[in-house]
């Protein structure tokens, strides 16, 4: 395997399967967060909120990777503070990581959300009256139930964290070993005269990668879904 | 003794109920539509009423005055639904020891090797909940309930979405519950006969108001109220198995007269409350001869209420207990039916479904 690909693009795969890994855990418990209060809370502004989370989605790539820049950048508001306290985003896998996860956010959240919604609100109220604070319940019978939608929102988004390129190459650029993941890497490969071969071993890679995340939450999927579903 | 006092508007209608439910088995009564689910979900804390107040004592649910208003999760209240709500990604054992896991550690509790007795669940403890039907459902949300340490239990209609077969196979752990378990229970039914065997006391609901409350062979056996309609109309007796016939018949003593049902499965000596349908009582005059009826009650008419319809419902007071007749209010006049006259009722053994006896009439007043 080793062998196979160049240690280019070895570095490329194992930062890409970096970024995407901490991409994905760190927002998942925002995301599930913000998928619950989008499914069951009514508040002023829920549907900002809900424009917020989906906005990436919409946006061209490359607005979000910019708009990240002003923001996170060391000379942005955030960024600056970020700075202060010894973070430091841009340029670095921490970015990429980052761009990831805003760009997967929405379609995490989508897939959560549909499955907390279709929790019975009625078997949360039977397990209040059987005395599990609002909390409990939460963690007792919303998050096993609506567990399936998880999976399959948590597995999607690390697909598209693999993918992400316009938001990642336009926020922390294209350094080898810092921010070259595997999108940026078919690219830079393509701009050199002999590139090519490394360019489809890449490819090669990202759809194998895809295709074993979509199998894998096809089974997960199936698995929690028959304990939840009884029988 | 838990006193609730509720008023709530919603659009087109009014709750104003006002009732106390001492210890055993309070059965709210009533149409549906009658406010009987929401006064059990304002119990529960599942809705909040504009303004009420629930205590027992000085436990303080709700008191929209002092503001006091207790969450759900704090009220230590079982709570078996319709649907029994069991959570399907659980086991039958472990949706058991859930209300378990929740209550006070100092709290008094029942067992839970006795609540699987007492119920017949322990083969189906490995289970899901998928896996079971309706009635095996509902046995386990009763024991589910129970097990949470509860100062009340709430059902609301629990036999409702099962058919005559399994509502005949819960009802006796209702019985069983009321009789073996100090929690005392409110219980919803639009149901007779439910109310008939299970009510220590019947709160009789309309239209959002409480129509009347008291023991159950008073609040049955009053021709005013009929809260479900003059077809359901029919009085509870109280009776002691005196003894089983080789024919098939089992016969009881009502307060002195020999009352002959179906074979019914009680030991001598054994309480047990019939509901005799106002429907399948006769009157006559006279004391009949030669009828096919083996139940004759004498007894003297204490009121007699005509309905919308061609009928009228005819009350009477027998050494047994009330007793509700319905009939044509042409017969009413041939006979010349009046308050303090002397009738005979006629019951005919066999009309008395085996729904309507009950077991266990100990808390009965």
């Amino acid at each position: 395997m080793t062998d196979w690909l160049g240690p280019a693009e070895w570095q490329a795969v194992a930062l890409s399967l970096q970024v995407s890994f901490w991409a994905t855990l760190a927002s998942l418990p925002l995301g599930i967060f913000v998928a619950y209060a989008l499914a069951r809370w009514s508040f002023p502004g829920k549907q900002i909120l809900n424009g917020i989370v989906h906005l990436p989605l919409i946006l061209p790539p490359v607005v979000t990777g910019y708009v990240l820049l002003l923001t996170l950048g060391t000379r942005g508001p955030v960024g600056s503070v970020l700075a202060d306290w010894g973070v430091v985003l841009a340029f670095r896998w921490t970015g990429a990581a980052v761009a990831a996860a805003v760009m997967a956010f929405p379609l995490m959240v989508r897939a959560i959300r549909l499955s907390i919604e279709a929790v019975d609100p009625k078997l949360e109220q039977a397990s209040a009256t059987l005395g599990a604070s609002p909390i409990w319940v939460f963690l007792t019978v919303t998050l096993p139930m609506a567990l399936p939608g998880i999976v399959a929102g948590t597995i999607l988004a690390f697909a598209k964290a693999m993918g992400e390129f316009g938001a990642t190459i336009t926020f922390v650029s294209n350094i080898p070993g810092q921010t070259r993941t595997i999108p940026s890497a078919i690219y830079a490969f393509l701009q050199v005269p002999g590139g090519e071969d490394a360019a489809v071993r890449l490819v090669i890679v990202s759809v194998v990668v895809a295709m074993g995340a979509l199998l894998l939450s096809e089974m997960i999927g199936r698995r929690v879904a028959a304990r939840v579903g009884g029988a | 003794m838990l006193d609730v006092s509720l008023r709530h508007k919603f659009a087109g209608f009014t709750l104003d109920a006002h009732f106390t439910a001492p210890a055993g088995v309070t059965v709210l009564f009533g149409r549906s539509g009658s406010g009987k689910t929401t006064i059990v979900n304002a119990v529960a804390g599942l809705l909040m009423p504009q303004t009420g107040r629930i205590a027992a004592g000085d436990w303080v649910l709700l008191d929209t005055d002092r503001t006091i208003r207790l969450k759900p999760h704090k009220r230590r209240i079982g709570y078996v639904f319709q649907e029994a709500r069991l959570f399907p990604h659980l086991t039958v054992r472990q949706n058991l020891a859930y209300g378990a896991w929740f209550a006070p550690k100092s709290a008094p509790r029942e067992s839970m090797s006795r609540v699987v007795e007492m119920l017949g669940i322990g083969p189906l403890l490995d289970r899901r909940p998928g896996a079971l039907s309706g009635g095996e459902r509902q046995r386990v949300a009763i024991g589910r309930a129970l097990l949470s340490a509860p100062r009340l239990i709430l059902a609301d209609e629990p036999l409702a979405a099962l058919d005559e077969a399994r509502k005949a196979e819960i009802l006796p752990y209702f019985e069983r519950l009321r009789d073996e378990v100090s929690v005392p229970i409110l219980y919803v039914s639009h149901s007779a006969s439910e109310v008939a065997r299970l009510a220590t006391t019947v709160v009789a609901l309309d239209a959002g108001r409480v129509v009347a409350q008291g023991p159950a062979h008073a609040v049955l056996g009053d021709p005013s109220i009929l809260p479900t309609g003059a077809r359901d109309a029919g009085a509870v007796l109280t009776a002691r198995v005196a003894r089983h016939h080789d024919d098939g018949l089992t016969e009881l003593d009502a307060g002195g007269l020999p009352l002959f049902l179906p074979r019914v499965r009680a030991a001598p000596e054994a309480q047990l409350r019939i509901r005799i349908a106002a429907h399948d009582v006769i009157l006559s005059r006279t004391r009949p001869e030669g009828l096919s009826a083996l139940n004759i009650l004498p007894g003297t008419i204490q009121d007699i209420r005509a309905g919308d319809g061609p009928g009228t419902i005819v009350a009477l007071d027998t050494a047994a207990g009330r007793v509700l007749a319905r009939i044509t209010q042409r017969s009413a006049a041939a006979m010349a039916l009046e308050v303090g006259a002397t009738v005979f009722a006629v019951v005919k053994t066999v009309s008395v479904a085996s729904g309507d006896i009950g077991g266990g009439a100990k808390r009965q007043s």
